[in-house]
């Protein structure tokens, strides 16, 4: 193997570049059996790959409801809507 | 005389809605703001321009659409405009070998292998565990409001709007290799700032 190649293989930040443009992209065949290779070799990169793909699940899991606004903004939003009316 | 009185009843059937939209909407939007913005103030700001800018345009509401559906048409649009105006802002200041070369912290600058104190390590976390999972959820929060706006506006595109890579480059006038740099950036953050305060 020449050194380039294995420089390459071996190279996490490269690997999780790629684990992140796979998951939110594509990434090209000749990437995936580098990050193939270097997944099998790397425990590390695949509890980042692990703990990437959670991140993302656990974003997406957030809904509307889980944030919620103070009454006294509402009162002042209520007030301003009226004072507006009015102008009109 | 008349027409005071048509104009106070014209005035008062076509305001009946705006004054229930507090009511019946304040919540809903403010809630769909925080999810792409995750910022209290500019949350509060959108929601409350969102329902002016309502009251202006409430002759071009044609009922066609739920008034919820509308409002957050227009909230959509502001939240858009507030990421192109960030994003403008914040490349002026941007530099990417400034970027390339914060995350060379994560890896040595060689090899590209992690450095010792940035190695990601099992969290120890039961995923089927709802109690551990909120705990997990609301640290996550906390990380995503840490995060540098433009930083933020790309990934939540990405991942709540599930908008593809080339449209985020264009609305935030980003190249395609500054997109993935940012990518990856944002996650090496979330996952250090949630692997340095789990547990």
């Amino acid at each position: 193997m020449t050194s380039a190649l294995k420089n390459m293989i071996y190279n996490c930040k490269q690997a999780t570049f790629l684990i992140e443009k796979r998951i939110a992209g594509k990434i090209t065949a000749a990437e995936t059996l580098l990050l193939h290779v270097h997944l099998a070799g790397c425990s590390v990169c695949r509890t980042y790959q692990q703990q990437s793909m959670l991140i993302n699940k656990v974003f997406i899991s957030f809904e509307n409801n889980d944030f919620k606004l103070d009454e006294a903004f509402k009162k002042t939003l209520i007030e301003k809507i009226e004072k507006e009316i009015i102008k009109n | 005389m008349q027409n005071e009185t048509d104009k106070e009843y014209a005035v008062k059937s076509l305001h009946s809605a705006p004054l229930s939209w507090v009511d019946k909407y304040a919540d809903y939007l403010y809630g769909f703001a925080m999810l792409r913005l995750r910022n209290e103030d500019v949350a509060k700001d959108l929601v409350q321009d969102t329902f002016l800018a309502g009251l202006q345009r409430l002759d071009r509401f044609e009922g066609n659409s739920e008034e919820k559906t509308w409002l957050t048409a227009i909230l959509k649009n502001k939240i858009a405009d507030f990421y192109r105006k960030r994003s403008t802002s914040t490349l002026k200041d941007l530099n990417v070998t400034d970027a390339e070369h914060e995350q060379q912290d994560f890896f040595d600058a060689e090899s590209g292998h992690w450095n010792e104190k940035h190695r990601p390590q099992a969290f120890g976390l039961e995923v089927d565990n709802p109690l551990m999972m909120k705990e997990l959820g609301s640290i996550l929060n906390e990380c995503l409001a840490k995060l540098p706006g433009l930083w933020f506006s790309v990934f939540s595109m990405k991942h709540m709007d599930d908008l593809t890579s080339e449209l985020i480059c264009t609305e935030l006038k980003l190249t395609a290799a500054n997109f993935w740099v940012i990518m990856h950036r944002t996650k090496l953050n979330l996952r250090a700032c949630l692997q340095k305060n789990w547990n």
